[in-house]
């Protein structure tokens, strides 16, 4: 087995523990809203009408939306009940996959139950039973082989779309996915799939056998099945029950430069005595605001990013001016602190083929938009959406023939094959240099600052073992450094992993 | 019935008397049972006759309350029918209907068994069991097999069985054996007579087939349009002269009668 696989693997227990932790929970709550809920509607045509149109509805919803809806959401009700709850992690992660799991659930469920025969019914009313007598003795036992079903039809949905819960900060086998998508480790994709996979086929099997054991009426089959759920169940949940305290919890967004960064904190506190843990692949929103109710104690931010998304900020100040009122912002806010900046920028550049730069004498934005209405603009999924694009367009005239949205992965191959031809980079990343691209200069300084700065959650302001560890990084990390790290996860050949780069980075800090 | 059956006899069973004032029920502008009054004697097995939408198993599901009147006042013995909850009255009456309805995840020993166990009865359920299947003449064997691995008949006897199993006063039966063959509802059909006379039951069957009421029944109900228009012994109703809805009934099997000495003669 290669390094690649035994780097993959070593993260699989802990994520595949996590995985199992969610889908079940989620998979339990919504048996627990479905079935009462079934009992009702099998009762009342009106009440099924409705819930199985919500139950529709929701499942139209796709799963990673569904996802980042539970975040707002979730913020608002914390807001209103003045805290403490986390919009963060687990709870958006549990609430959102109940949702998608109480289709299947209640259809089966409904059907079941109103499916009993009629003369079953009947016989059981003439015999005496009440209500919940002929539920417990008739109803419940004639629909179990349907409800089983409509369980393991949700099971497997759960299991796969548990993996999207990366994205808010739950850690799954998502972890593995996206983090292999980043950085174009594919033997952790395959890891992650792998996994995932296998884990939906076994809960599946065990479910078909408790089903073929309540439809056969072979107890031996339903007992076996339950025992082996069970038993993986308590390995899954073992974990949970050894302490963890005081776990340092790194945030990072999806792309390398900040699984890099996160592993060189990590390694720094690890070395200070702390236990670390890393939560890879956030959204830039969802980041700032974990880091501010303590979800997350540490991660490195863009200060343009702070200035347009969380002030919401349209001017543009000098570079020290612009660090100051960010300290100041955050500080009084959300009582977060900003340590400093590390020393490079990662701001937003456009970036062309070095013969079209050639031929068509591309230098500056303004040339850009001399040429934009024949031009494929390639971006990431976000910038179209993002100030710093309004910024760009207001001013300079650029209005580009298409715009096409990709993962950042697949956007410098899109400009090297000719896909597109201008692409929102980023000015840190190595496949710039690499790929000989030419940057266009923005004479007009329209799009605003993007030092990387490193931020800490309001309770780690005051641990001065902590301050200390990360210190030394402030100012020590060079953009031409972060360029060749970046490169080293990126590129196809003689890949690193971000913690290599990290150590490597570590040795070439400057002093 | 054999001889086994002897210790059950000898329980106490009586069935009980029925009266019904004034009993309606209405589904909209329809009147499927329409102002019928009616005293049953103990002991007795009364059949009500008549063809389909008269009326006859709406009247008869009022008894036990499957549906409940729109008017009017049921009592048996003294006392009337919603005094307690359903579920408690109908513990105490036999109902068996023409689809059997044998819950197909439970065994036929469960089956049986099963208003004991609703009642809280735990001790000698198996002895009932056993009993039982001798009193419907069904080998004791049958007592671990499940529904599916019986015949309609084996069932329907089955279904006997377990309206029997808490010793109920009053049967209502519902077209009890019409799904089955005509031997084996010719055989189920005597084999209950005699049930009734050796238990001292109340029955009241409800059938759309008059030779059988004839045949069974020492009183015979006739309906229609939710309304009894014949109250008779079988001997009165065949010697004629109870109304035109009875002749109609009772001249179908006289007819099949007349037809079959006529070909006993000519052979």
């Amino acid at each position: 087995m290669n390094a690649a696989w035994q780097q993959a693997l070593a993260r699989v227990p802990e994520l595949l523990a996590a995985h199992v932790q969610l889908s079940f929970s989620a998979l339990l709550l919504a048996m627990l809203i479905c079935l009462p809920l079934a009992i009702w509607a099998a009762r009342s045509p009106r009440i099924a009408a409705v819930a199985l149109t919500v139950a529709s509805l929701i499942q139209t919803i796709p799963g990673l939306a569904l996802l980042a809806l539970f975040y707002p959401l979730l913020l608002g009700v914390s807001a209103l009940v003045g805290g403490g709850i986390s919009a963060f992690g687990f709870l958006p992660a549990l609430l959102a996959l109940t949702l998608y799991a109480l289709l299947p659930i209640l259809r089966n469920a409904v059907t079941g139950l109103t499916g009993v025969d009629p003369a079953a019914s009947e016989a059981a009313d003439g015999l005496g039973m009440t209500a919940w007598q002929k539920l417990r003795h008739v109803e419940a036992p004639l629909a179990a082989p349907m409800i089983m079903a409509g369980i393991r039809t949700a099971a497997v949905w759960t299991i796969g779309a548990a993996t999207l819960s990366t994205t808010v900060g739950q850690p799954s086998l998502g972890d593995l996915i996206f983090a292999g998508l980043q950085t174009q480790n594919w033997t952790l994709v395959l890891a992650g799939c792998l996994f995932s996979a296998a884990l939906a086929i076994a809960v599946d099997l065990l479910l078909g056998l408790i089903e073929r054991g309540i439809r056969e009426r072979r107890r031996v089959l339903a007992i076996a099945g339950a025992t082996l759920i069970a038993a993986g169940l308590l390995i899954a949940t073992l974990p949970l029950l050894i302490a963890r305290d005081n776990v340092v919890v790194i945030g990072a967004k999806s792309f390398s430069e900040q699984y890099i960064l996160a592993r060189l904190i990590g390694s720094r506190l690890e070395e200070a005595g702390y236990a670390v843990r890393y939560r890879d692949g956030l959204g830039s929103a969802v980041v700032y605001q974990a880091l501010a109710a303590g979800d997350v104690d540490v991660y490195v931010d863009y200060s343009g990013t702070l200035w347009t998304n969380q002030m919401q900020r349209t001017d543009s100040q000098p570079k020290a001016a612009m660090l100051d009122t960010i300290a100041q912002w955050t500080s009084t806010n959300h009582g977060v602190t900003m340590l400093g900046a590390l020393g490079f920028e990662n701001t937003y550049a456009f970036a062309v083929r070095a013969a079209d730069a050639r031929t068509k004498s591309l230098a500056t934005l303004d040339d850009l938009a001399r040429v934009s209405s024949d031009f494929n603009f390639g971006t990431d999924v976000e910038f179209l959406e993002r100030p710093e694009w309004q910024m760009v367009q207001d001013a300079y005239p650029i209005r580009f023939k298409n715009a096409r949205a990709f993962n950042p992965t697949f956007m410098y191959p899109a400009l090297k094959s000719g896909e597109v031809d201008v692409i929102s980079a980023f000015s840190s990343d190595g496949r710039i240099a690499a790929n000989n691209f030419v940057v266009l200069e923005d004479r007009k300084g329209a799009v605003p600052s993007y030092e990387a700065i490193l931020l800490l959650a309001p309770e780690r302001a005051g641990d001065d073992r902590f301050v200390a560890a990360l210190e030394p990084l402030i100012g020590a990390i060079t953009v031409e450094n972060m360029r060749e790290a970046n490169y080293r996860v990126d590129r196809e050949e003689d890949k690193q992993t971000p913690r290599q780069v990290a150590r490597w980075l570590e040795n070439n800090l400057r002093k | 019935m054999r001889g086994k059956a002897r210790h059950y006899a000898s329980m106490p069973v009586s069935g009980p008397s029925i009266r019904l004032h004034d009993v309606s029920r209405h589904y909209g502008a329809i009147r499927a049972v329409d102002g019928v009054s009616l005293d049953i004697a103990a002991g007795s097995l009364v059949a009500l006759v008549g063809l389909s939408g008269s009326g006859k198993s709406t009247l008869l599901k009022m008894i036990n309350r499957l549906v409940e009147p729109t008017g009017g006042t049921i009592r048996i013995g003294d006392d009337p029918v919603d005094s307690v909850d359903p579920h408690v009255l109908r513990r105490r009456i036999g109902y068996v209907f023409q689809n059997i309805g044998l819950f197909p995840h439970m065994t036929i020993a469960r089956n049986i068994a099963i208003g004991l166990e609703l009642a809280g009865e735990k001790t000698g359920r198996d002895a009932r069991v056993a009993e039982l299947l001798d009193l419907v003449e069904l080998p004791r064997e049958m007592a671990s097999r499940m529904p599916d691995q019986l015949s309609g008949g084996q069932q329907q006897r089955v279904g006997v069985a377990r309206a029997l199993a808490t010793r109920p006063g009053l049967m209502l039966m519902d077209e009890p054996f019409g799904a089955l063959d005509p031997v084996t509802r010719d055989n189920l059909t005597d084999q209950y007579k005699a049930l009734h006379e050796r238990l001292g039951l109340t029955t009241i069957i409800v059938t759309h087939d008059m030779a059988e009421a004839l045949y069974l029944a020492d009183r015979v109900l006739v309906m229609e349009a939710g309304q009894i228009r014949a109250d008779a012994t079988p001997a009165e109703l065949v010697s004629g002269d109870v109304g035109a809805e009875a002749e109609a009934l009772v001249s179908i099997p006289r007819a099949q009668a007349a037809h079959l000495i006529a070909l006993g003669k000519t052979s």
